[in-house]
């Protein structure tokens, strides 16, 4: 076990020079997709809540789709089937992209945050208070500059706490990365399992790691929630 | 192509075991956790707390490998002491038990808050009543704490069912292994049999997630039998 540690505790948290570590690699993943899924949900969350009815549909399926199927799935369909395709793979372009399982896991990921995002953003913009929408449009605010200065933060404020479980969520996805040869923390206790066949120290220690991780995240999210919901603290 | 579509009806018939086991041994601990939880036993109280904190800061992918692993180590340990032959663990039960003892943590959170949000007086009529704590249990808390505590274990029970094709990473015959069979055997022009076999696995799960959404909903209503609905 002591070897164990001595041989991987730089993979697995400070890296070589040449391998960024699987601490880094994991907390690369989340930032990437979620920060991608969040740009992509927010302009489709205010157009499944407020747009023409022939845009607020192809938006439910998709949202549908993505949060009905597991990820794991949606990251194989990514990796592998779409590699898998001819004329994919004899594209210069995609076939350059599809080949990195670092550019796959990321879409397939931010594509799969996106889709639950869209939806807890939907409920938030559609829970805005009646009033504050009718103020805003007595005092002549209309179209983009209402919902920017008015809907959205509000909307975003009340988003918070639920948004802060996705992307923990999110931290604990990015785990599947590892089936697709990506070097994050699982992938790296997965190497040490293999070169010692001592499963609690390694996986133990990969648990550990992603359990700091999340922890330090819903610090952070209560942090934000004291900032941005000090209006509605009851004490 | 019939024999491999045949084989991931098959895989769907396991997933559908392993969940729906899966989501009984998670709602028996969840209720044996939140009574934990809940118990003015202090000591009681810490592990119960230490159980849900702990399991749901870990991904369910690292702790399955982590306990699917360690558990078959330790009972070579044992069995090598002992000077028994080996026993291999039955990847079914192994599933079902790590799934369950995961989801168990977050089922005892949904269970833990659906019990508070029963008005106290309840118990206490139920004890002015004379029944005792199995009676007031069956016939008072718990038909009551369902009502709260079902659009949490629908939510549950929907990343269980999502959950489970995570297993076919530690060997278990799902709609996954099925799929991932199939496209091995099998060799179209353009390299198209890895996208359809995947997308009819996706395809599988979307109709369970979309039916168990009504079977949920159904219940819902059942169980809001004698309440208003709130107005939307």
């Amino acid at each position: 076990m002591i070897d164990l540690i001595k041989q991987y505790w730089q993979p697995f948290l400070w890296g070589s020079p040449n391998h960024i570590s699987g601490l880094a690699m994991t907390l690369w993943l989340t930032v990437a997709s979620c920060v991608i899924g969040f740009a992509l949900a927010l302009p489709l969350s205010v157009a499944r809540a407020a747009g023409p009815s022939w845009i607020r549909w192809p938006i439910w399926l998709f949202t549908f789709v993505f949060r009905g199927t597991p990820l794991y799935i949606q990251l194989l369909i990514i990796y592998s089937a779409i590699y898998g395709l001819d004329f994919v793979r004899n594209t210069p372009g995609l076939g350059s992209f599809f080949k990195d399982a670092l550019n796959c896991t990321i879409l397939a990921f931010a594509v799969n945050t996106c889709a639950y995002t869209t939806e807890l953003l939907t409920g938030a913009v559609k829970a805005t208070p009646r009033g504050e929408v009718e103020a805003a449009r007595s005092l002549g605010l209309a179209g983009i500059s209402l919902y920017l200065r008015i809907v959205l933060p509000s909307a975003l404020r009340r988003a918070l706490p639920a948004y802060s479980n996705e992307v923990i969520l999110m931290l604990h996805a990015t785990s599947l990365a590892s089936t697709a040869t990506v070097p994050d923390i699982l992938k790296v206790a997965r190497d040490a399992y293999a070169d010692y066949y001592l499963p609690f120290p390694a996986f133990g220690i990969a648990a550990v790691l992603y359990a700091c991780l999340s922890m330090t995240f819903i610090w952070l999210f209560r942090k934000a929630e004291q900032k941005w919901l000090k209006h509605l603290s009851t004490t | 192509m019939n024999g491999y579509l045949q084989q991931l009806l098959v895989g769907t018939v396991v997933t559908i075991e392993l969940a729906t086991v899966s989501l009984l041994i998670a709602f028996v601990l969840g209720l044996i956790g939140a009574a934990a939880k809940l118990s003015p036993n202090r000591w009681l109280a810490m592990v119960g707390s230490a159980y849900t904190t702990l399991i749901r800061a870990v991904p369910d992918l690292v702790l399955m490998l982590l306990l699917y692993y360690s558990v078959q180590n330790w009972v070579n340990a044992i069995t090598d002491l002992l000077g028994q032959p080996q026993i291999e663990i039955d990847p079914f039960l192994a599933g079902v038990s790590v799934i369950g003892f995961i989801y168990g943590a977050y089922f005892t959170e949904t269970i833990r808050g659906a019990v508070k949000a029963v008005p106290r007086g309840q118990l206490e009529a139920a004890a002015a009543f004379g029944l005792n704590r199995w009676q007031a249990f069956s016939r008072i808390l718990f038909p009551q704490m369902m009502r709260f505590a079902l659009p949490g274990i629908s939510n549950n029970w929907q990343v269980i069912l999502k959950a489970t094709a995570l297993v076919s990473i530690i060997g278990l015959h799902e709609v996954i292994y099925a799929a991932q069979a199939a496209i091995k055997g099998s060799s179209w022009p353009g390299g198209a049999h890895v996208l359809f076999y995947l997308l009819m696995a996706a395809l599988l799960y979307l109709v369970l997630t979309t039916v168990s959404n009504f079977v949920f909903a159904y219940l819902e209503k059942r169980y809001a039998a004698g309440f208003e609905r709130m107005a939307r």
